[in-house]
Formats: C-alpha cells, structure tokens, sequence
C-alpha cells in the first residue's frame, strides 16, 4: 500500500485495526499524489493500493481498511446500524472537514450533545468506525473547550472520554482531560 | 418507517428514486421546508427517515444505502467512494449551481461551467471503465444519488456538450429508468428548476461552496429546459396530423445492390465466424445478429445498405478438423458452411449475401494485393526454423507434434508447451520429436516467410486512424486495444504458413506455402463481395461514397483496426477502410462460458431445439447485448425478460390496442379529438422516437431496444388512465374520448412495429399483418405520423408472445448444463465431437480425444445400466471412479485443465 496526502494522517493510520508499522505508510507530499477528483485534490485522502485502483476520501478508505482487517462489527451489524454508521461518516467529512465559524461548532456540540444523551456510542450500544473518525474529527474543538463548556456538553464528554481510553484510539493525539465532578450547577 | 419530504427539496428526488430502485416500502409524510422532524437536531433536515425502531436517519445518502442494504445490497468500495464524492464534493457545487440559476439568474453556461469539472470528472470514470453505470453492469445506489443530484440542474442529457459522451448516455439511461421517473413525477411540478427556489433561499449563502469557473473557455451551451415546452407539443401534434402523406418513398435498391451517387451508402460487415465449429449464441450476438439489426434499422431509414458476410474457411483448424473427422478440408469446409447458413436463416440474419472463403475471386484478390504490397516494397523475408516429417511431406504446426520435454524429460510433451513443467517449448527444442500423425520423426528444417513489414506502415496507419476516429463510431474497446497495440509498437508479421489449405503465395520460392489465415481471412470481406457482384470494386475502392461498418468481437479488434488497414494502405488502391468499428465485450453462459466439449451453453443449432421462437432468442441477446462490458446469459432471466417485456409491456399493449378497434369499433380505427394530454404523448412518443434514432445511428443496439419498451409503456399507462373500456359504455362525450384513445394507442403500436422490425422482425410482420399496416410504412423518421388513419380496417388480432413456464426453462438449463455439471449423463452437447478444434490451440491429441471420448460414453452408458438396474452401491461407485478418471484423461488430451465435472453429490472418495 502508499497513502498519500491527508490534512489529517492520523485518521487513517490510528486506525487501531491495523498496527502502525503495518504495511500502510503515509507522506503529505502532495505533488506525487494523484488527483483523481476535481477540487477535491489537497483535501481528500488517497490510499492507493499495489496494483489495484487507488480509493479517494476518508470515509471511504477507513470503510476499506475495516474490512480489509475483517472487523467488518465496526461498520454496523445490522442494515439499521450500518445506516447510522454511514450517517455518522458522511457528517464527518461533510459537516465537521470544512472551517467552522464558532456558531457552526456551537450547533454541531449542541446537536451531539443532545443524541448522546441516550446512547453510549454514536451507533446506540456499539462502538464502531463512526466513533472513530468522530473522534478524531472533533479532537481539535474539543481541545479548546473550556472546563464550562465541556460540562455544557456533557454527553458529548462523556463519550469523547470513554472513545479515548478505548485501547489503541488516541495514538498521537494528546490525552484530553475531563473534570470527574460537575463545577457548574446549572449547566 | 415514516419518510418525511418537503416540497422543493432537491435531495428529496434522490431518496424517493432509492426507495424504488430497492423496493423499500415507505410512508410518505409530506412537511414544510422547514420543519422540524428530527428531534436532536437544531437545523430542519428533510428528507428525513423515522425507522420503527424510533431511529432517525436525517442524511439523504444514508437513507438511501438503508434502502439498498434493506434489499441486501451492501455497500462496496466503489459505491463508498462515489458517495463520500457526491457529498463533499459533487453536492456543494450542484447546489451552488441552483443557487446561482434559480436564485441569482443566472443562464445556462454559467450554470454548467460551476459544475463542468465535475461532470467530466464522471464522465471520464464511466469512459474509463466502459460500464453502463458507475459501479458496473447493474444500476447501483451510486447511480442514484448521482443522478438525483445532477437531475434539477440538468433535467435531461441535452444540455450536456457533446464531448461528454459517457456521461450523456448515462443520464438517460438514469432518466428512463422507472424509479428515477416516478421520483421525478412524484417530487417536481412542471416549473423546472424554479420549483426550488422557496427551498434554496432559505438557505443560508454561507454553506454554498463557490467553484472558480474555467477561465479561459468558451461558454456558450445553453441550458435547455428539456421538459417538454409548448412548442415541441405544438410540434408534435402538427407532424401527426400530417399521417402518411408526410412518408418519404420508400428507397428500393436494385439488385445487385450498388452505392448511389448521392445517397448514404452504408457497407456492413459482420466478423468471418471460423467454418469447423458451430457458432454459439455468444457468437451470433458478437457479430452476425448485432449487425443484422444495424442492416435493417439502415433499410428502414432509406440507406442504401449491403450487408456482406460468409464463413472463413481456410487454416490449420479446417485441417485438423478434416483429419479427425476422416473428410477432406473442402468437405468439412461445406458440411459446415451449410451448418452456418442454415443457423443464420432461423435466427433470420438478412445477408444481402453469406459467401464463403474458399472461391477464385478469393485467389485472385488475395494474390494482387500481395503483388500489390511485393511492388511497392512492404513485404519483408526471413528464416524461420520448424519441424518439418519427410514422411508426411509437410512442416508440421505445434499441435501436431510431440515429444521429450528438454527441460524434465516428459515423454509426452506438446509441441508448444509440457503438460507436466508447464513450461513454453519451442517445438524445434522437442527431443525425440514425433510427428503425431504418422508418428515418423521430423527434422528441423529452415523455411522461408514473407512477412508483413507494418513498422514502415505505422506511420500511414495512425494518420488515417486520426481521421477515422474524428469522423466515425469506434466502440470504447476498440479504440483502447487499438491504441495498445501502437504503444507497444508495431513489428513485422508473418504472412505466410507452410500449409496446404490455404491461398497459395503466387510468389517463386514460396510455391509450396498458403498466406496465413489472418492475411487472407479480411481479404474475404472483398472477395465474398465479389461472388455477389461483378462490380465489387464500387464498394471496397470507393471511400468517398461508401461508409464502411464491421461488426465484431472484441477479440478481432487488432486485425481489423492495425493489420487489415495497414495491408490495404500499403497496397495503395484506393480501397475503402473501415470507418466505424463495433465491437462487442464477451457474452458468458449463466456462470461460466460457452464450452463445446462439456456440452455447457446453447449452440446456434440447438436453439430452434428448445421451442422458443427465434425472434425471442433475437430480443434476448439483444436486450443483453455485451456493449461496454460482459454480460451473460441467464435462462431465468430470459423467463423474466419474456415474461415482463414483452408479454406483459409490449405484447399486452400491442393487444390492447387491437382489441379495443376490433370490440368497440368494429375494427376500424375510430374518429379522434387531440387534447392536451393526447397531444402530450405524442410529444413524449416522439422524444423516445428521436433518442431511439440517435443510439441507433451510434450503434447503441441495446439502448435503443430500451425505448421501444419504453414507448410501449408509455401506451400501457395511457390506456390504463384514460379506461376506453369503461368510457364507451358511457355518454357521447365519453365515447368519443374512447375513440381518441383507441385511435392514438393503435397507432402507437403501429409505430413500435416499426421500431422493432430490426429486432424482432417476425414479430414486426406479425403486428403489421393484425394492424394492416402497409408495407409503406416502414420507414423510419423523427417525427411520429398518424399512419393508421379514422376509417382504417384492421384484421385479426390475437396474442404475440407466450408466456414461458419456470419448469419449462429449468428443463432446458439443466439440459444446457448451465451452472450444472455433466458427468453421468451425456447433454445434447455430447453428440458432438469432443474436440474443441476453434483454431486457438486447445485441440492437443485428436486420436487419443477421440478414442478416450468413446471410453468415455461407454464408461457413461454401463453408469446407467447399472443405476437403472439398482447394482450395489460399491459397484456404482467403482464404475463413476472409472468414468472420471477416464474423463479426466480426455480432458489432457484435448488440451484442457484437468477439471473434471464431478456428479452432483458423488463426489469421488
């Protein structure tokens, strides 16, 4: 395999179906990657494969990967769970890839926060890809949330704990910590 | 589960289209643009699916995989990468597209330039992969999301330009498809585009991507509205009203039909099938049968067409096969040329002329372009060492010696390869070589070629290939193998053989040799025009008036795109080259392919066995013709097909139509008042009329077949809504609404008995005969005319097709062996010979096949004998052993992998 150009490496290989070492290297040289999608090219990774077409987009790889591991459970055992996997996919590299202004993160916090009340992993009682990419996606807001707002979104915290400490998850992204008691009341 | 839609929502079309395409059944809830219907989220999102379970899915691309995985498709790769693509990247600037136009303003190039990137970027992917649809053969969630997202901006492929041919082609077929059709009537209203507006207002700018337009191009296409405008309606009622007045003459070639100074001269060749096999029906669709629809479609549109083709007679395979069978070549040449004909004339094949290749004219052609190409110095000589047995007087091919392989010392190694090392042998490098037929030992002998010298052609070549592309129809994989060929470079090619049985090379030196098959067998096509008319030269030296179509296989592709030409450029005669080349991919059998030896798929002779009419074979085939990938052949789906197509689309509505004239009105088509919905139709008719017309000018064969069916549908849904039968019981005014129906529905099936004749011919004549449609009439043109005018007579009417019973068809796949295997029981397949013998290297003893094929039937016959007679079962079990192994032995010798079918469930111990 020869992966190439991707904003966020660690997408693809933190995945932790596959060992680092494992026969998938990545470079952010951009030039020698194809562009098989118009505008698309800096932004969406590319996995190419020896002798085979390459795959573009990250959904797309991590989905190949999974099932190249045979983990096939992470993408959803049911047709039901499978649609809210890819659900959670799709929203991954369509609401969450693009620059967002404060408002958009604010919504996006609030709209999780809300469908987690009721569920342990996005995908109900499951942990599966879509709390993977999830999680690497919302990794650089969540960073930045003050101990309020993190007490604020208290579902969301919840579950972005618990994905962290999820053995073989976090790789290179720094461990981030959540208050164990509530300082703010009302929240 | 609960869909929720709101009016004017652009994604709503693509879950509503999914939802059909995968039979998911669905509560429609209609809700405003902005409602509110998932709870947890802040922004409305519509569409939106409540599952039972309480779940909410609120992104359109999910729910439509939800559907698809409901109908057990799952998700591929390919299927992923293309809606992770619709949704970052297609999808922003679509909407960015419709934003500009049904917001903004603005016109039509502008609209497209946001969004042309991304269009060729589609179209390059279907060129590339030269499938109908994105992901493959069969129509996929891919295929509807994408469509879905481009319908509200492009509405129909007319608006596309041109160079994006793949693409075009396959938004229609997306159009016509019927979920995409119901989506479209269920989710838009005829205001086009505009529908969307209160929609995209509402939506913030910021979430519109912008994408740079191409600076530098010229924007001129215009977005047309293509649904179906006053004018076009106005259009189509006046062209109807015309009737048969508005028919040009029917053009009668005289015979021998000769090109016409001013007229479209159309030549049609269909690929030589190879005379010592009994072609199959992957065959008859690769050439013989898709041309023959070309020739007729050309008839119908007043071209003057020849249609030329014959068995290629001469080679090794013609003398290996006289050798087995105890005949001489000439007698197996016709043995089998009759085979051929009498094949050709059930499928109803309408050769102007079926020749052959063994005749003087093919001599005398064949030797002056050689002379030819010897004067003008493009043929080269060179040694070429080979095994020549003094006994039998004659250089010996590979397959007709053996011997010790030098490299592990197997005593019975083939002359091109061992059956134990499996690797290549030179067979001059054979020890002990033997020749196989009299088993003498043959010596190495240097034998003089003449050989082709096609590197100093290359360049002549290419320029012409330039201009035939520019100007004519190559299929995809024609122009790919084409240039595949150039890119590896061209190197000399031998012309001649050290054979018998072939055109002898009138050259000193070269007495005693034959020009190789592929030299001599295009040469044919010229020759085989010339048993049919003295003046042959009008067709094959006249580029100026003469367009040039050959039919093939893809396999032929390099000798008729490199070889041929190159052969007719170097002989410099003005000849006529090959201005569209069609080629077709493979047709497979159920799962596997055709094999003669094992008895597994339908031969040309065996078809008229099975009962089934030629021209529903002729529909089938078409109907999967492999154009742009592989198809196969499936005895279910030939069920199917029959059943739905034509029995309940096609049939039922030709019926209906008759029927109606003959119970209500006597028989004569009724008096008719056009109003707008009639006159719609006829708008829509003619809009399939046109397509149908324009794929078949691009030799679309199987695309056009499509919009017969879809005209026919067009007429069900027509009768169903307006019920004559209901209506003549009614009052006056109801009675003459009765006979308008009737009237246009008769008339209607007037047309599609045109539009078939190229496929179905019989079937065509039969409809005509009912309708008594003059033969006038059959002509072709854009517009559709009221032919069957108030006051005409009809005759009989009486049902086309039959319906086909599942037991019948299981009864004759078991027959054919598809997916089955045969061990025990000897198919139909079994009466022919065992060998393969199709020239392409697989017949490797024909002795020892043929002694091994006989220990085999009777090993099969005391099989029998012993079941029937109820032996002991270790008995049974002895003999079966026996007969694989004997099985297994026939298949070595006959040069196949030792595969051996084993009998369902008796698997050897």
């Amino acid at each position: 395999f020869e992966a190439s150009a991707n904003p966020a490496p660690g997408e693809v290989a933190g995945l932790p179906i596959l060992p680092r070492s494992s026969c998938l290297t990545l470079s952010a040289d951009s030039e020698s990657s194809p562009s098989p999608s118009p505008g698309g090219g800096a932004a969406s990774p590319v996995l190419q494969i020896n002798n085979g077409p390459s795959l573009t987009g990250l959904a797309t790889i991590a989905t190949h990967l999974v099932k190249q591991a045979k983990k096939e459970q992470l993408l959803g055992k049911t047709a039901e769970e499978k649609a809210v996997v890819q659900q959670w996919l799709e929203y991954r590299v369509t609401q969450i890839a693009l620059p967002c202004t404060k408002e958009d993160t604010r919504v996006i916090l609030k709209d999780l926060n809300l469908y987690l009340e009721d569920k342990v992993y996005l995908a109900r009682n499951n942990f599966t890809l879509a709390d993977i990419l999830m999680y690497y996606g919302l990794h650089h807001i969540i960073i930045d949330l003050t101990v309020q707002e993190k007490e604020k979104y208290l579902n969301v915290s919840r579950w972005f704990n618990h994905i962290q400490h999820y053995p073989g998850i976090r790789q290179h992204l720094s461990s981030i910590i959540f208050m164990k008691n509530r300082l703010f009341t009302n929240a | 589960m609960r869909l929720y839609l709101s009016e004017g929502s652009p994604q709503g079309l693509k879950v509503l289209a999914a939802a059909g395409a995968s039979g998911a059944r669905v509560r429609l809830e209609r809700v405003p643009p902005d409602g509110h219907v998932v709870p947890f989220l802040t922004h409305p999102r519509v569409p939106a699916l409540h599952l039972d379970s309480g779940t909410f899915l609120f992104s359109p691309n999910a729910i439509c995989q939800y559907f698809f995985l409901l109908a057990g498709k799952e998700h591929t790769d390919l299927t992923s990468q293309w809606l992770e693509w619709e949704a970052t990247e297609l999808q922003p600037a679509v909407s960015t597209a419709l934003y500009g136009h049904v917001v903004q303003g603005k016109k039509g190039g502008e609209v497209l330039g946001a969004i042309r990137k991304t269009l060729a970027y589609i179209d390059q992917s279907l060129t590339s992969k030269t499938t109908p649809y994105l992901t493959g053969e069969a129509e996929s969630v891919a295929d509807i999301v994408l469509w879905a997202t481009l319908f509200p901006v492009l509405q129909d492929e007319f608006c596309l330009p041109d160079e994006l041919q793949a693409l075009r082609s396959w938004f229609r077929i997306m159009n016509l498809l019927e979920p995409c059709r119901n989506a479209v009537e269920s989710v838009l209203t005829p205001k086009g585009a505009e529908q969307f507006k209160a929609y995209l207002q509402k939506q913030p700018v910021s979430c519109l991507h912008s994408e740079k337009p191409a600076t530098n191009e010229p924007e001129e296409e215009e977005l047309a509205q293509r649904s179906l405008s006053e004018e076009e309606i106005a259009a189509a009622a006046d062209a109807w009203a015309k009737g048969a007045a508005a028919l040009p003459e029917r053009w009668q070639p005289q015979s021998p039909i000769l090109p016409v100074e001013g007229r479209r001269n159309v030549l049609i060749t269909s690929a030589l099938p190879y005379v010592n096999n009994v072609p199959h029906l992957g065959n008859i669709i690769g050439c013989v049968l898709s041309a023959d629809v070309f020739a007729r479609y050309c008839r119908l549109r007043n071209w003057n067409t020849l249609y030329v083709c014959g068995t290629d007679e001469y080679g090794t395979a013609t003398e290996t096969k006289a050798l087995e069978e105890g005949l001489t070549p000439q007698q197996i040449c016709d043995k089998y040329n009759t085979v051929h004909t009498q094949i050709y004339q059930w499928f109803n094949i309408s050769f102007d002329y079926f020749g052959r290749t063994t005749t003087p004219h093919q001599t005398t052609i064949a030797q002056e372009i050689f002379h030819r190409l010897l004067e003008r110095d493009v043929l080269l000589t060179d040694t070429v060492e080979q095994l020549r047995c003094e006994r039998c007087e004659r250089f010996l091919a590979d397959r007709f010696v053996e011997g010790i392989c030098p490299f592990c010392n197997y005593e019975e190694a083939r002359g091109d390869q061992c059956d134990k090392c499996g690797k290549l042998i030179n067979a001059v490098e054979l020890k002990k070589p033997q020749c196989k037929v009299c088993k003498g030992s043959p010596v190495v002998k240097t034998s003089q070629h003449l050989f082709l010298d096609l590197p100093q052609l290359e360049g002549r070549l290419e320029q012409w290939l330039e201009q035939s592309w520019a100007t004519g129809d190559w299929t995809a994989n024609a122009r790919f193998i084409t240039r595949s060929w150039l890119r590896d470079g061209l190197k000399p090619r031998c012309i001649t053989r050290d054979l018998k049985w072939g055109t002898p090379v009138p050259l000193e030196g070269f007495r005693d040799k034959v020009f190789y098959v592929w030299f001599d067998a295009p040469i044919g096509y010229l020759s085989i025009t010339a048993n049919y008319t003295a003046q042959w030269e009008r067709w094959w030296k006249n580029p100026q008036q003469v367009e040039l179509y050959n039919f093939m296989a893809k396999d032929n592709v390099p000798f008729h795109s490199v070889v041929f030409p190159c052969t007719l450029l170097g002989a410099e005669d003005n000849y006529t080259l090959v201005n569209h080349l069609i080629a077709t991919e493979y047709l497979n059998y159920e799962d596997g392919k055709f094999s003669k030896s094992r008895g597994i798929g339908v031969f040309g002779d065996m078809a008229q066995d099975t009962g089934i009419p030629a021209d529903i074979w002729r529909f089938y085939l078409l109907f999967l013709r492999p154009e742009g990938q592989d198809s196969a052949f499936s005895w279910h789906d030939l069920l199917l097909k029959n059943n739905s197509e034509l029995l309940n689309n096609l049939g039922n509505f030709v019926n209906r139509a008759g029927m109606f004239v003959c119970k209500f009105f006597d028989g004569r088509v009724p008096p008719m008042e056009l109003g707008t919905d009639d006159k719609r139709l006829l708008a829509h008719v003619t809009l399939e009329l046109r397509q149908f017309n324009q794929l078949l000018e691009k030799v679309r064969i199987r695309d056009a077949l499509r919009c017969i069916l879809s005209v026919s549908r067009y007429g069900n849904q027509y009768i169903q809504v307006n019920e004559p039968w209901k209506r003549i019981k009614g009052p006056a005014a109801d009675r003459t609404r009765a006979g308008t129906v009737t009237g246009v529905a008769v008339n209607i099936a007037c047309l599609i008995s045109i539009m078939l004749q190229p496929f179905m011919p019989d079937v065509s004549a039969t409809i005509q005969r009912q309708l008594c449609v003059p033969q006038a009439c059959n002509i072709l043109t854009d517009t559709f005319l009221c032919l069957l005018p108030p006051g005409h007579q009809i005759g009989t009417v009486s049902p086309l097709f039959q319906k086909l019973e599942l037991d019948e068809i299981e009864a004759l796949r078991q027959r054919f062996g598809g997916g089955q295997t045969h061990a025990a029981h000897p198919s139909p397949g079994a009466r022919m010979s065992p060998m393969p013998g199709a020239g392409s290297g697989l017949a490797r003893d024909p002795q020892r096949a043929k002694e091994l094929a006989e220990a085999v039937t009777q090993q099969g016959n005391h099989v029998r004998q012993l079941k029937t007679s109820k032996a002991e079962k270790g008995q049974i079990d002895a003999a079966v052993a026996t007969l694989l192994e004997l099985k297994k032995q026939l298949a070595l010798a006959e040069g196949k992998a030792a595969e051996v079918p084993a009998p369902k469930g008796k698997k050897k111990k």
